[in-house]
């Protein structure tokens, strides 16, 4: 199996699934001639042209906005947006249209469209430019949110996505694109809404997704030079949120940590933490830890940045104070 | 347009006038819940326009709804089903009086934030060019909405990618109940398209014939050449919504614009043509009335949509 990076299998599977049905389409802000901000759809608008590779306005209401008009109509719209942080201004469209018109229209509707997203913190650019706000599009029942941790993951589930009849977010992680995995020559697909485990132990359960899932990984690695071997699942999809995995292995280790780039209030550990006690309060036998960012706008000073995102050694402390 | 047509759309008129007066009376019964916004004042726009397309173009609205959904032919008993929020409604007792739709009459639906549905006509469009298709899309709005950002995102874009979508905006003078220049810089709202190079017009939207030249003019551009703002000047007679003590305009006011009815003004156009007479016209209003009675007993003896009904609605399905 070929070693690629994330960035690359997050194009492949556009290439693709563009190459494979030409309801797809892809817009937003320099995706065309300047072949993204990410580099992700270089090449694209030379071979699939413009009318399918579509430069926008820097408006990201009518872009999501024209995109569910397009999946509406019949087409297989993936709309970009730069950063999850401009998700915002269209935060409108996304929640009260893209997830909603299935259901509010008496299902003879529907939104086949993908919102590609990216976020993260980290690379300095500031509070604004910075954030993980993925809790914020999980929330809302009618949309699926996705967000992969390995190449392997980011080409199989995003093929799924641009095959899906329902609206889903998909959001990836700047500081991942360089990290490289495994991707199968042959064509995949990788399901929407299953949790999996991406490294077996039975001491303890470390539960997280996207760019924390490979800092979860690593914590475990150094862990198990101590003799202390973490499962570590992933949850890849946020909605709907598949505890499947995540109660088998705490059945187990009868111990969790959940790591999340996010703040920790109403974030995914508190929700992962409270379905545990409700599904698995017997096998508790330790509290729950959370990791996650602390709770303020992320500051432009690198030190102070760091300062304030969760870290492999916040990690293993934190399996240190369950075990 | 023969006297036939003619006709057909005082029906038509009178059926929504008719089936507003009814619904404001179920409300007031406590058998209709939510919001309630009726078109009374208005109808010569949607009939006057809708009744210009072809079937393969879409339409697409604002919360002011009804009269467009009975306009794209939309059965009096799947309205009225939707306000009492029944199975059998247009959208099954899940939207309600803001969300009918029916995808299959090309009514792609009702949409209760204001301007958020300008995108998604832009949308449409763009699949419809993209098929080649000589489809059009048009798209009601009222003036309020031309304040928001949504409508400036979408006039830009409609122009510089040559969408093929009909701008119709609304102008019954009040968002609400703010006067059009107390929100707006502009209020001869068809100015804001100057701004985009986009053709526009004005017309009376009192006046259904004058309402359908002026549509039938711009639908032909908009698939010729791209985008249109045909901006119609009207008035809803009744408050925004049930419940409104219209303390922002006086009673003479209303009175004065009551003069202009739309209905009443085809009406006497149609008695000046040769062989229609009272008795014709009388026969078209009763016709009305009785439909509207069929529609209320049609949605009370409808039966409720079920908690599967809805559980098994919030996704579409895997993958197709």
């Amino acid at each position: 199996m070929a070693l690629k990076t994330m960035r690359e299998a997050i194009s492949e599977a556009l290439w693709e699934e563009m190459e494979r049905d030409e309801r797809v389409i892809i817009m937003g802000e320099e995706v065309g001639v300047w072949g993204g901000t990410y580099a992700v759809t270089k090449g694209f608008h030379d071979h699939f042209g413009p009318e399918r590779v579509c430069d926008t306005p820097i408006a990201e209401g009518v872009i999501v906005g024209a995109a569910n008009g397009a999946a509406l109509a019949g087409l297989r719209p993936v709309a970009e947006m730069m950063t999850i942080n401009f998700a915002f201004l269209a935060m409108d469209q996304i929640v009260n249209h893209s997830a909603k018109l299935h259901t509010m229209f008496g299902g003879q509707m529907t939104v086949p469209i993908v919102i590609r997203a990216v976020g993260g913190g980290g690379r300095q650019l500031g509070a604004t430019h910075s954030q993980t706000p993925d809790v914020a599009f999980a929330h809302f029942p009618g949309l699926k949110v996705v967000s992969p941790g390995t190449p392997h993951d980011a080409k199989g589930l995003l093929k799924s996505a641009i095959r899906s009849i329902d609206p889903v977010m998909f959001i990836e992680n700047a500081t991942l694109y360089q990290v490289r995995g495994e991707v199968p020559e042959e064509e995949y697909l990788e399901p929407i809404g299953v949790s999996k485990i991406q490294r077996a132990g039975s001491d303890v359960t470390l539960i997280s997704y996207s760019k924390m899932l490979q800092t979860s990984l690593q914590a475990a690695e150094s862990l198990a030079g101590e003799g202390i071997e973490a499962e570590v699942v992933d949850l890849r999809t946020l909605r709907p949120l598949d505890m499947g995995a995540v109660v088998d292995s705490f059945k187990r280790t009868n111990r969790a940590v959940i790591v999340e780039e996010g703040w920790r209030s109403y974030g995914v550990g508190a929700e992962v933490a409270a379905r545990l006690y409700e599904e698995a309060f017997d096998y508790v036998d330790a509290p729950i830890r959370r990791v996650a960012q602390r709770e303020v706008p992320l500051p432009y000073n690198r030190e102070l940045e760091q300062q304030m995102l969760p870290n492999m050694y916040d990690v293993i402390e934190a399996v240190k104070g369950v075990l | 347009m023969d006297k036939k047509d003619k006709l057909r759309l005082y029906h038509e008129m009178v059926l929504i006038r008719r089936l507003e007066e009814r619904s404001a009376d179920l409300y007031r019964e406590g058998k209709i819940g939510g919001f309630l916004h009726l078109y009374i004042g208005q109808e010569a726009v949607g009939s006057g326009v809708i009744s210009t397309r072809r079937p393969e173009d879409r339409v697409i609205t604002a919360y002011r709804d009804h009269g467009i959904a009975i306009a794209c032919g939309m059965k009096p008993e799947a309205v009225m089903a939707e306000l009492l929020g029944k199975d059998t409604g247009a959208s099954r007792g899940m939207g309600g009086s803001m969300h009918l739709a029916d995808v299959d009459l090309n009514f792609w639906g009702g949409y209760a934030i204001v301007g958020a549905h300008l995108p998604v006509a832009a949308g449409m469009a763009m699949a419809d060019k993209m098929r080649g298709s000589d489809a059009a899309t048009i798209c009601f709005f009222g003036e309020g909405a031309t304040n928001i950002g949504y409508f400036h995102e979408a006039m830009n874009l409609s122009m510089v990618w040559e969408l093929p979508v009909l701008w119709v905006c609304e102008n019954n003078k009040y968002g609400m109940g703010t006067e059009v220049a107390r929100a707006s810089a502009v209020d001869e709202i068809r100015k804001k398209a100057d701004g985009y190079g986009m053709p526009n017009a004005r017309v009376d939207g009192m006046q259904l014939l004058e309402v359908r030249k002026a549509a039938e003019e711009a639908l032909a551009h908009v698939r010729q050449k791209g985008p249109f703002f045909l901006e119609a000047v009207t008035y809803r007679f009744v408050g925004h919504s049930m419940g409104d003590p219209e303390r922002y305009r006086s009673g003479e006011e209303i009175t004065k614009w009551r003069e202009n009815d739309p209905i009443g003004i085809l009406r006497k156009h149609l008695l000046e043509i040769k062989g229609v007479g009272e008795k014709t016209i009388e026969a078209e209003e009763a016709r009305a009335e009785e439909q509207v009675e069929e529609a209320v007993r049609f949605a009370e003896e409808s039966p409720e949509p079920t908690l599967d009904t809805l559980l098994g609605m919030v996704y579409a399905g895997e993958e197709d």
